[in-house]
């Protein structure tokens, strides 16, 4: 535990903190490449990186400082995107209802699936978790008139008045990236702040915790929902992104796949979900590219992440060890 | 009235194979104290392996009998090579790793099978309908698959109860080092069980195979229904797995099958249309968060079996 508060506190110039400054300037960059050299495809793939990055953060927030391993995290990003979309079909196009709907319906989901699966913990959690984001990924199928299995498809991305276009694509990049940026900064006042510490302390040690009068059990659910609301606005993104809404984007393998950006990332840094997201949709992208069979690789690449790396990414740079 | 015999029949055959991947997951869990995501894939590899063993033996029951053989092979090699050194780690390196293996084995699949579906077809003489009560005909086939995994439950009973095997995995479930300590092999009593896991896996999978299609991926939807099993059931007891299978079975099917007609008495006829499908998948959620609320370890806890 001594070695992860240390490199918790880091220092400046540090190796982490080095890394972070160059991956902000790179991330601030790549609008500029996508322009000079005419190839808005890295825009596009950054783009999703950034939004899944804010998905991952909010998981982050729940797991890896909370201690709260939730499964469900996709039907967030389901039901934000959904928000949008559904707004969208019955004719309210302006992103000012439909993005405080999404996050409001994101928060409301969480209220309830937290009060349930927080009586519980450990492995029921997870599975709980689940569970109820698989219940909402049949209500979507479920949904003739929203497309059901096939899907929706959004013709008008969310309006925002005449300053604001989201169909410029560079702008639309830049707005995820401030977002992604609010985020990590709300997160880190969050786990810094004293409802923060009664998280962590939650985190490892509950029964403690309870005993000097803290009611954890409130905590953790504000913690639970703050982090569903987070996610439901990267789901509203990723629907404006890809202008198409359907089930699979709430399937299971879509919040293991959140879980595994948040802890390839490493769980205990600001960064590491950023840096998750980042290096596992490069790596999907990249060996998609060399082989027909990417996840031949990628499978027990996680596999030997789960054995032998503690911390993530942010593990190997900070050095540290298995505690 | 007839309907709905029929359809309490499917439920009560869809909980019995929920039962089976039930079983292996809550005895792993509840011996080696390992969540499983790849449980589904020993599923799904079941299946593979009956369809190509049957075209290969043109013979559907001898198909079966090597497709469990080869799945309880894949099993035990897998937990040597890559189970083995997740125990004792906490449960979300369990997920990490065991999702991983879920994308290998599915991409695997595609590699060896192609990503096409493959059909395991019956013999002649389950294909037909007996008539079980005047005026019900039923599929022969799914009564084979309720016999059949009801004398599978029997014998799991037996061998977990009444065996000196059964023993040790009871021992080994509620003290592992004092087992270890006593001289016994722990870590092949882990490998045989989680064998004996991933046979019951693929002996699921390839009961239903000739039902749905063998895809890669199917696996996948049926384990999040075995978890919800397990959580209503209690985690590590079998005996609340079968009680939860067949509720769950059957309330998911009936529920699919009357709820939307339901609705229709007291909701308009395009409110129903819309509402039906999307209430009736939520049934056993419903069920699941009730039983949460009332009795948090599950109907069944371990520490009473």
């Amino acid at each position: 535990m001594s070695s992860w508060r240390n490199s918790w506190r880091g220092g400046w110039l540090s190796p982490r903190v080095a890394i972070n400054a160059v991956l902000l300037i790179v991330l601030a960059l790549v609008p500029v490449y996508a322009v000079l050299t005419g190839d808005p495809f890295v825009m596009t793939l950054f783009t999703r990186v950034l939004i899944l990055a804010i998905a991952a953060l909010s998981l982050n927030l729940i797991m890896g400082f909370g201690g709260m391993v939730s499964f469900g995290h996709a039907a967030y990003l389901g039901i934000g995107g959904y928000a949008v979309g559904i707004l969208a079909k019955e004719g309210i196009g302006s992103g000012f209802v439909q993005w405080p709907v999404a996050i409001a319906a994101s928060a409301l989901y969480a209220l309830i699936v937290g009060a349930l699966s927080l009586r519980t913990r450990g492995v029921y959690f997870i599975m709980i978790t689940l569970a109820f984001a698989q219940m909402v990924y049949y209500v979507a199928i479920g949904l003739d008139r929203y497309g059901g299995d096939d899907g929706l498809t959004i013709y008008q991305r969310s309006r925002f008045g005449d300053f604001i276009d989201l169909n410029d694509k560079a702008l639309f990049y830049y707005l995820c990236f401030a977002l992604l940026l609010a985020s990590i900064y709300l997160v880190w006042r969050i786990v810094n702040s004293r409802f923060g510490l009664v998280i962590r302390g939650a985190r490892s040690n509950e029964r403690r915790m309870r005993a000097i009068g803290f009611p954890t059990f409130r905590y953790k659910l504000v913690c639970f929902v703050i982090a569903g609301a987070m996610c439901g606005l990267a789901g509203a993104l990723l629907a404006n992104h890809t202008n198409f809404i359907s089930p699979s984007m709430m399937h299971w393998t879509r919040s293991g796949d959140l879980m595994v950006m948040a802890v390839l990332g490493g769980m205990y840094a600001m960064f590491g979900p950023l840096i998750g997201a980042m290096t596992f949709l490069l790596l999907e992208e990249s060996l998609s590219r060399v082989t027909d069979y990417p996840n031949l690789v990628l499978g027990p690449l996680l596999l030997l992440v789960a054995i032998y790396v503690h911390g993530g990414i942010d593990g190997l740079i900070t050095g540290a060890r298995r505690g | 009235m007839l309907y709905f015999i029929e359809q309490s029949l499917n439920g009560i055959q869809l909980g019995m194979l929920l039962f089976l991947l039930a079983a292996g997951l809550t005895l792993i869990f509840g011996i080696m104290d390992l969540v499983n995501l790849a449980h589904g894939s020993l599923y799904m590899i079941g299946a593979y392996f009956a369809a190509t063993f049957a075209e290969w033996t043109d013979s559907f029951v001898l198909g079966a009998i090597l497709a469990l053989v080869a799945t309880l092979a894949v099993g035990m090699t897998l937990e040597v090579i890559a189970i083995r050194p997740l125990y004792g780690r906490n449960h979300l390196d369990h997920v990490l790793g065991t999702f991983g293996l879920l994308l290998f084995f599915n991409e695997l699949v595609r590699l060896i099978w192609g990503p096409a579906g493959m059909t395991l077809s019956l013999p002649s003489e389950m294909l037909n309908a007996v008539q079980i009560l005047p005026g019900v005909f039923y599929p022969v086939y799914r009564l084979v698959i309720i016999g059949v995994t009801l004398a599978v439950a029997l014998l799991l009973y037996v061998l977990v109860m009444r065996t000196r095997i059964g023993m040790l995995i009871r021992a080994g479930a509620s003290n592992r080092e004092m087992v270890g300590a006593l001289g016994i092999n722990i870590k092949l009593l882990y490998t045989l069980v989680f064998g004996l896991g991933a046979t019951l896996a693929g002996f699921a999978g390839l009961m239903q195979a000739p039902i749905l299609t063998v895809q890669i991926g199917m696996g996948e939807n049926i384990l999040i229904l075995a978890f919800v099993v397990i959580i209503i059931g209690g985690i590590g007891s079998i005996r609340g797995a079968f009680v939860a299978a067949l509720l769950v079975g059957l309330i998911d099917t009936v529920g699919r099958a009357f709820l939307p007609d339901l609705l229709h008495e007291y909701l308009s006829e395009s409110a129903s249309a819309s509402l039906g499908p999307a209430l009736s998948s939520m049934s056993i959620y419903m069920l699941m968060a009730i039983v949460l609320v009332v009795r948090p370890e599950g109907l069944f806890p371990a520490t009473s079996k």
